[in-house]
């Protein structure tokens, strides 16, 4: 695989990163910090990926800057064949609610950005015969909570953006995996009272991987977090509020 | 936007605990004021780890974890202090390479192994972890980045391996691996009837043989007392091993805090005696993986919670070789009668000490037991075994211990003004302290 990460950086990315350098795979990062980006691309290189690792701007609440970053990495790892986008931008509910100049930038980043760049590589992808793109989304986008609805609505949106895509891209040779972690223990959560069946980044990282490679839709991570929002799908709404979920 | 989280932190020995803030970041960096105290992956048993008090952050250096170069011709590393060695293992074992000195446990931090300069079952032959290390880069109380090694910054270096964690917070390390032909060790074991057979034993194991150590049966009393094992091994070559590497074990974990019974003197005998019995059968060479000759207790996960929830302590000496076979006889018997039973008894060879200030190791031989924590009666058995040490011109190791008073630590270490110097000089709010500290050298908790 020749893959262009974005948020590879950090936590459930890094994990995934590791792994596909360690299997060899040609990576290619793309963010925000270059000093980070530079520290993560020596790791990889470090841990076998397939020739260095370039690195490059991406900033996920400006799309303008997309197209020059894809064309950018298609040089660098000549011509790439998946995207994956583990990046995305977390606030606690009340700060959403309080900060509105925070919240819009939350969405533009989960929703916005991450949209434009998929379809932007869809498009790219399917030009030249296919490939395959996967972005995490989360369980929080399953159902709407009173407790982080913005966030969840935010990533509700790009969960069903991603089955579409997938849906309208399938005939084009486009495959995409859309992954929704339940809760993961990293640096992004951390302060937060952690729920029963937590993950840590790299169990994530291996069920992704397998989905990866066989193009799974859509990927529970942990697998029992498909279970789980199953149960809390079907709940009803008074059930909802009586419980204060 | 990094968070904390408030945390009980304890030592592998789960005695003491400190209720405290820790933050586990991606990217290690000293908070502008306040007490820090740097933990790796928590595996010193007793205090070095522990803050003092709920004052103190404790920085978690295990998500910095990132290999930043390797140099195939020299085998020398470059990663963030948080890498484990086995991550380390993981990566370049495939590749040829190994860990150049390995504690009882792979899951250590680099940063961890400086700060403790840990040894293994090679000191005899090369030395302490800090032997290996060309470069560190640290970060000073000032917040500044501060390269050094032993050419650069010396004073500082050699105050920081060993320096349990007090100097600095280290960020990055270069460590040179070592080369091996297979991953495979080739392993032979043998019988010794006492204490001072075990001692020749291992010296003579040791001019040949670049791990040895040996394991002793502390139960054991009368011509028998000392009586045990000595273990030794070397990596394998390509002639010898076979093509393929060792099956990996997954480790199993205890589900449960052990119960009472588990620590009583007549189990721990009957282990004891078994275990001998085992061993002495058997002799002659075999081959074995890494894991199972370098960490056999990484098998059992979480293997501290058999001693139950109130912890144990680890009781290590070295003591000088001219003290040799009398003062051992003495340690082991005055942990006999105490009836502190331990399920480990484990007895090396320790080549020349290192420049480092507070390195633990001493030509001579060091004995390691495990204590079941029974509250003072435990503590009054290490400052009994403390006394013996220092009449010995021996010491313990910092990263073991939780009891031992200040003016016995005074008493230990010759090197301590020194080190102190160099300390102040870095650090001279002590914003850098643990539990550990507090306790041995006086600081403000
Ligand atoms: C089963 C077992 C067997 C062992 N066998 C041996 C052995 O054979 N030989 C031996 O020498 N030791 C042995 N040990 C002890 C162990 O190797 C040391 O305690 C080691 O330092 C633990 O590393 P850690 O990453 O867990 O560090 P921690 O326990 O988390 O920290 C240890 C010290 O290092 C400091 N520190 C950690 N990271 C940094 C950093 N980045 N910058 C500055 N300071 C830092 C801490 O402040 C603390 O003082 C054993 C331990 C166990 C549990």
């Amino acid at each position: 695989m020749k893959a262009v990460m974005v948020g590879a950086t950090r936590g459930m990315g890094r994990a995934l990163a590791r792994l596909l350098a360690g299997r060899g795979d040609a990576l290619a990062l793309l963010g925000r910090d270059p000093n980070e980006l530079l520290t993560s691309s020596r790791d990889l290189v470090a841990r076998g990926a397939s020739g260095p690792v370039p690195t490059g701007h991406l900033d996920l609440a400006e799309p303008a800057g997309f197209e020059a970053a894809l064309d950018a990495a298609d040089r660098a790892l000549g011509s790439f064949d998946a995207l994956i986008v583990t990046g995305g931008d977390f606030a606690p509910q009340e700060t959403l609610e309080r900060d509105t100049a925070r919240l819009a930038r939350l969405l533009e980043v989960n929703f916005t950005g991450t949209v434009v760049l998929c379809q932007q590589t869809a498009e790219r992808l399917a030009r030249r015969g296919g490939g395959t793109i996967c972005a995490f989304s989360s369980v929080a986008g399953d159902r709407a909570r009173r407790g982080n609805y913005l966030y969840g609505a935010s990533k509700a949106g790009l969960s069903a953006y991603l089955d579409g895509l997938g849906l309208a891209y399938a005939d084009r040779g486009v495959r995409v995996v859309s992954v929704r972690p339940g809760f993961v223990k990293t640096a992004m959560t951390v302060g937060l009272p952690v729920p029963p069946f937590a993950g840590e980044p790299e169990s994530v990282a291996r069920v992704v991987l397998r989905a990866l490679d066989r193009g799974k839709p859509v990927v529970y991570a942990p697998p029992i977090w498909r279970w789980v929002m199953l149960v809390i799908r079907l709940l009803p709404r008074a059930v909802m509020r009586r419980a204060r979920f | 936007m990094d968070g904390l989280s408030l945390e009980t932190v304890a030592g592998w020995g789960r005695h003491p605990v400190c209720r405290a803030a820790v933050a586990r970041p991606e990217r290690l960096r000293l908070p502008r004021a306040g007490r820090v105290l740097p933990r790796g992956l928590g595996r010193s048993y007793g205090d070095a780890a522990v803050p003092a008090s709920a004052q103190s952050l404790v920085l978690e250096t295990v998500r910095a974890d990132r290999i930043l170069a390797f140099e195939p011709s020299t085998g020398a590393l470059t990663c963030e202090a948080g890498l484990s060695l086995a991550e380390i293992l993981r990566v370049f074992v495939p590749r040829g390479w190994f860990t150049p000195v390995s504690p009882g446990t792979k899951f250590v931090t680099v940063g961890g192994c400086v700060a403790s300069d840990v040894h293994g079952k090679n000191h005899h032959r090369d030395g302490s972890f800090g032997g290996f290390v060309g470069r560190l880069v640290i970060e000073t109380a000032d917040g500044r980045l501060v390269e050094c090694g032993p050419d650069r910054e010396r004073e500082l270096f050699l105050a920081t391996v060993g320096g349990m964690g007090l100097t600095g917070l280290i960020t990055e390390a270069t460590i040179r691996l070592k080369p091996i032909e297979t991953p495979w060790m080739f392993v032979e074991t043998e019988p010794a009837a006492g204490l001072t057979e075990m001692l020749d034993r291992l010296r003579h194991a040791g001019k040949d043989w670049p791990y040895t150590v040996g394991w002793i049966d502390c139960l054991a009393t009368g011509s028998g007392l000392g009586r045990g094992i000595v273990i030794r091994g070397r990596h394998a070559s390509r002639g010898e091993a076979p093509g393929v590497p060792p099956r990996e074990n997954t480790p199993r974990a205890v589900p449960f805090d052990g119960p009472a019974w588990l620590l009583s003197p007549a189990l721990m005998r009957a282990f004891n005696t078994a275990y001998y019995r085992i061993q002495c059968r058997r002799t002659g060479g075999r081959l074995v993986s890494h894991d199972a000759f370098f960490y056999p207790l990484d098998s059992l996960r979480d293997w501290n919670r058999l001693y139950g929830r109130h912890g144990f302590l680890q009781y290590q000496c070295v003591v000088p070789r001219a003290a040799g076979a009398p003062v051992l006889s003495e340690l082991l018997d005055r942990l006999s009668r105490a009836g502190a039973a331990s399920f480990l008894a484990v007895i090396k060879d320790f080549g020349p000490e290192s420049d480092a200030y507070l390195s633990f190791p001493l030509e001579g031989t060091t004995l390691a037991l495990d204590l079941p924590y029974r509250g003072p009666a435990t503590e009054d058995l290490v400052h009994l075994l403390n006394a013996t040490v220092i009449r010995a011109g021996g010491r313990i190791y910092l990263a073991k211990d939780a009891a031992t008073r200040r003016e016995d630590f005074e008493r230990m270490v010759p090197r301590l003004p020194e080190w102190r110097r160099v300390r102040d000089r870095w650090d001279p709010e002590h914003r850098f302290g643990s539990a550990l500290s507090a306790r041995l050298l006086g600081d403000e908790s």
